[in-house]
């Protein structure tokens, strides 16, 4: 009927080696809560993901290492600081309202979407914890979008200095700000766009919530500016993310961030004022992912 | 060691929907099938087993910890897998039970390789690679299955696990199952609407209905109780009725059909002889299947015995 096969045992029989049970280590909460992090931030820029998901967090990361290089370019040529690393952060942040509202929804709002809570909650990690590896993602990945393109322009910087060790000192010494200004930037931005993204999970809506909460205050914060009163035009910043930021940045890196031109706004004597507000408005947002989450997917 | 124990264990909703109400029950390990019909209370038991939902009153124990206090613990031992879809369409099975796994505690190479394996073990080999968006719900199911084992649980949790499957991909889903009690070691609790399927593969099966206990016990016990002779003729039935009532075999009527307890292998002949001598049309004489349903009609079936 059939031709001698040399093989006695059909294929299937030959993978079956049966199941093995598994003695070796478990470990624990940092290790797990560490992992989701990783992968958060592998998220965030797309990797393990599928190319579509790569396009959009690149092209952002482009423009900003396009942007960095040419004024690093400039620099090296002409000798003339167009931005410091500060006023760069500043001048991205357009930009890092997009990443947010790309990536946030990637983390958080597919994870609503696809039902895949129970799967995470069923296991051995902390309510408290997804939320904040999630969050540290995202908080890492604009941080790193922010500071990334910063060092390319230190190195440029640099390695193009006539004043040898010094200069280079001076630089770093100009730089640290730059990426402290970057890190406000981050958590701020982080928290407010994880916890709009958090309440959908309809990606779109979620990036058009990050979108709108984002651009939709700072037209408050422009009729706030021309109204008579200068205390009021002082604190019309707090009714903006991005203004607020900046009052921050104004509050404690003026040095670096107001050069000649008056670019951001005058906080005055407000500053700490802002610095509180932000505080308050991290505390507030983190709080409440915390509340969102204490709930979603047991019942 | 008990698998499974509550006591008085009880769940209201806003203290109106009462989900589950002074549930006491004790199970061994093996396969154990929970029954009941949908909104049972089935999935609330197995969320307060897992600790994702406290209970109101009463207290329950899994592989002896406390769900409640001991939540961790218990999540690191026990596989869940959930009846609704709960599985990203952008990722590759592979990927995705590899991070599940890590999420379970596991080091990153060995998350990976018992990934492999247990995708292997559900029946999923080159497929894994793909992305989970373009896999048939059966494949989706075996992905379900597979992250609930991927970091060897003492314990499996399935709820609904043939939930819209066609019938090939049941028997498939539960001779896995069987695999999985019997030769791997883990003991299993499927929940499940449907008794036909469960009875199958089950060591002891649980049945609750509106949040009540209706039985819990080995499913021998249960079978022997229940098993029923259904004989159909197709004329002449209640002659025929009249003939078993007078020969002394406690007949039920059920449509066209007549119920008769098998009590011994003499009821066979029994009834056999009586069609014969009746000379009627047998239609049909046969062990009636999903016996276990008796459970959940009226008791009567039960105390004839």
């Amino acid at each position: 009927m059939s031709t001698e096969t040399t093989t006695p045992a059909p294929a299937g029989v030959i993978h079956d080696i049966g199941y093995q049970r598994y003695a070796g280590a478990r470990l624990g909460r940092r290790y797990v809560a560490g992992s989701l992090y990783v992968h958060g931030l592998r998220t965030a820029f797309g990797f393990g993901r599928s190319a579509k998901a790569k396009i959009f967090p690149w092209l952002i990361v482009a423009i900003v290492a396009v942007v960095a290089a040419g004024l690093a370019a400039v620099r090296s040529q002409i000798g003339e600081v167009v931005l410091t690393y500060a006023q760069f952060a500043d001048a991205m942040s357009w930009l890092v309202i997009f990443f947010v509202a790309v990536v946030a929804p990637e983390l958080v709002s597919r994870d609503l979407r696809s039902g895949v809570l129970p799967l995470y909650f069923s296991r051995p990690l902390h309510r408290a914890d997804y939320v904040l590896a999630k969050l540290a993602a995202l908080i890492t990945a604009v941080w790193l979008l922010l500071g990334g393109p910063q060092l390319l322009m230190f190195a440029g910087a640099a390695f193009t200095t006539d004043k040898g060790m010094g200069g280079v000192w001076d630089e770093v010494l100009d730089l640290l700000p730059g990426l402290a200004y970057a890190a406000i930037w981050a958590v701020v931005f982080a928290s407010i766009g994880l916890l709009v993204a958090s309440l959908t999970g309809k990606r779109a809506f979620a990036a058009g919530g990050v979108v709108a909460v984002f651009l939709m205050t700072t037209p408050i914060v422009g009729v706030l500016m021309v109204m008579p009163s200068t205390t009021v035009n002082r604190l019309a910043g707090l009714a903006s993310p991005s203004s607020l930021v900046q009052g921050v940045g104004v509050w404690l890196f003026e040095e670096w961030l107001v050069t000649d031109t008056p670019t951001g706004i005058g906080v005055g004597r407000f500053g700490p004022v802002y610095g509180a507000a932000a505080l308050l408005l991290i505390v507030a947002c983190v709080g409440l992912l915390l509340a969102r989450y204490r709930k979603v997917a047991s019942a | 060691m008990t698998l499974i124990a509550t006591q008085s264990l009880t769940k209201t909703y806003g203290g109106r929907v009462t989900a589950l109400s002074d549930l006491t029950l004790s199970v061994e390990p093996g396969i154990v099938g929970l029954v009941g019909a949908n909104g049972a209370g089935k999935s609330t038991f197995i969320k307060i087993l897992l600790g994702l939902l406290a209970p109101t009153s009463g207290q329950a124990r899994v592989l002896d910890l406390d769900p409640v206090t001991d939540a961790e613990a218990v999540r690191a031992r026990v596989g869940y897998m959930p009846e609704h879809d709960c599985l990203p369409p952008d990722l590759s099975a592979a990927e995705f039970v590899t991070h599940l796994g890590r999420m379970s505690g596991l080091p990153k190479t060995v998350a990976r390789e018992r990934a492999s394996e247990a995708l292997r073990h559900v029946g999923l080999y080159e497929e894994r690679y793909r992305q989970i968006g373009g896999y048939s719900t059966g494949m989706k199911q075996r992905v379900k299955l597979a992250q609930a084992l991927v970091h060897d649980p003492d314990l499996l949790l399935l709820d609904e696990p043939t939930n819209g499957l066609d019938p090939a991909g049941r028997d498939a889903m539960l001779a896995l199952i069987q695999r999985i009690g019997a030769e791997f070691g883990i003991s299993v609790v499927v929940c499940s609407h449907l008794l036909g399927e469960v009875e199958r593969i089950c060591d002891a099966l649980v049945a609750i209905d509106g949040g009540r206990l209706l039985r819990s016990d080995h499913i021998s016990a249960m079978t022997t109780a229940t098993d029923v002779l259904a004989v159909e003729v197709s004329e002449g039935t209640e002659e025929l009725a009249a003939r078993l009532a007078e020969l002394g075999l406690p007949v039920r009527r059920d449509g066209r059909m007549l119920l008769v307890p098998l009590a011994d292998e003499q009821t066979y002949d029994r009834i056999l002889r009586a069609v014969a001598e009746l000379d009627l049309p047998l239609h049909r004489l046969d062990q009636r299947r999903h016996r276990v349903a008796e459970l959940f009609a009226p008791r009567e079936t039960v105390s004839v015995n």
